[in-house]
């Protein structure tokens, strides 16, 4: 049985640390260290970054986004195309879109995919409320930004029969060669799905 | 313990940060679960989705452990079956089928069968016949198989036209013309001198059957309910032409 190297205090601030994403016990460790060695710099702001988060992070009750204020900066930004719905998976996704910088629409967050599997069925996504929002907000595009799996396009396509009766156009991402990427190193399924959305150049 | 066999992909589950767990269907070892470490890598990730026939190495120190798979793309389907509605719910409902069966149970014919399907899931029509045929085939082997070779009653092997909804045996027509309404329609495609390609109304009515015994036999004792895509997969096909 190891021994205690610090107090109950100090273990329970790595037991905590190590649930982080990306963060096993022993790299948990070392941040501990370092946040206690660096109090003033990092773990009194830490703290204090903390505790407003805990008080002042909302869900976003339009879109599902996450932010300080319900609606959420995107849902209130005047300067962001309305007709145009962009629907993702998860916040995560959200941000990796507003970090391309490529679209100027507003966001609609699932809340994860359709997945008999795992019991995840439509009542437990955000699918009726993304109904709603197009029909109530004079949607005219919808675009399905989700995962090329299995799930993530069962998903769509189950999104998509349900707008089918709407004056909306839906579109999703295109799969296919990434920036950068070689095609001696790709899969035969991206490739074949790269041939299959070819454009005129 | 190690084994080495080609296996089709059912499912993949994220496994902490890095790794997935593989669901796979393999023809000596059947439905087989395996960790894959680092499955979830730029390298590893766009071959590993379900639908792709993978070479697998299975390795563990005791036979019930979980395992850890290390896998090689041999065929790539996943990015085809994904690209139209009819492919992703004839997926699904196959591999919610395959599910029912006990883990590391070997049903070879049904990996066969699974493959072909999976290669054929582009037209409604045959897409139907072969989710279908699949359907009976892997009630035979839960063992609940049904007779459609000859007729229960008079032991004819022609014009069969009905099925027992208590035995599972087929029945000719004239045998089973006073007893219509209490017996269940048999499809020509299904029966044992079956020709031509079925029509929509066909397909319904096989599905009907299929579904009656798997519903009676399966998922009722199972305490299941039926997969939402088999519902939309028979849409598809019941309104073939306006979706694929």
């Amino acid at each position: 049985m190891s021994r205690a190297v610090a107090g109950p205090e100090i273990e329970r601030l790595i037991q905590l640390l190590s649930k982080l994403p990306g963060l096993g016990p022993r790299s948990a460790r070392r941040a501990a260290l370092h946040l206690i060695q660096k109090k003033d710099q990092l773990l009194v702001p830490l703290t204090q970054a903390m505790e407003v988060a805990v008080d002042r992070v909302v869900v976003c009750s339009r879109c599902g986004n996450v932010d300080t204020s319900d609606p959420c900066t995107i849902c209130s930004d005047q300067r962001r195309d309305p007709h145009m719905l962009v629907v993702v998976e998860d916040v995560a996704d959200l941000w990796a879109l507003e970090r391309a910088g490529v679209l100027n629409a507003r966001y609609h967050v699932l809340g994860g995919t359709l997945s008999p599997l795992d019991g995840v069925g439509p009542d437990d996504l955000s699918i009726d409320a993304l109904v709603e929002r197009v029909s109530a907000d004079a949607v005219t595009e919808v675009i399905l930004a989700v995962n090329a799996t299995v799930e993530g396009q069962t998903t769509a396509h189950f999104i998509t029969d349900r707008l089918a009766g709407l004056p909306v156009k839906v579109s999703r991402l295109a799969h296919g060669v990434p920036v950068g990427g070689e095609l001696d190193y790709l899969d035969e399924g991206t490739l074949s799905a790269a041939i299959r959305s070819r454009t005129p150049f | 313990m190690q084994w080495a066999d080609e296996g089709i992909i059912l499912a993949t589950r994220k496994h902490g940060e890095t790794s997935l767990i593989l669901e796979l269907m393999t023809p000596g070892h059947g439905r087989h679960l395996g960790l894959v470490r680092g499955g979830r890598s730029r390298r590893l990730q766009p071959f590993l989705q379900a639908g792709n026939t993978v070479s697998v190495t299975w390795r563990a120190r005791l036979d019930e452990h979980l395992g850890t798979v290390v896998a090689e793309p041999v065929t790539e389907r996943a990015s085809r079956l994904i690209a139209g509605a009819l492919g992703i719910y004839g997926l699904q409902v196959l591999t919610a089928l395959l599910r029912l069966l006990p883990e590391r149970d070997p049903h070879p014919a049904l990996y066969t069968a699974l493959a072909v399907v999976l290669d054929d899931l582009g037209d409604p029509i045959s897409a139907g016949e072969l989710v279908a045929r699949f359907e009976l085939a892997v009630l035979g082997d839960l063992g609940f198989g049904l007779d459609l070779a000859r007729c229960a009653a008079t032991g004819a092997t022609d014009d069969l036209a009905f099925v027992s909804p208590r035995t599972g045996r087929a029945v000719s027509r004239t045998a089973g013309e006073p007893y219509r309404d209490r017996l269940l329609p048999l499809p020509r495609f299904l029966s044992a001198r079956a020709e031509g390609q079925p029509t929509p109304h066909d397909l319904a009515a096989a599905f009907s059957l299929s579904g009656y015994f798997l519903d009676r036999h399966v998922y009722e004792p199972r305490g299941i309910t039926v997969p939402p895509a088999r519902e939309r997969l028979l849409a598809l096909i019941a309104g073939h032409g306006a979706v694929v």
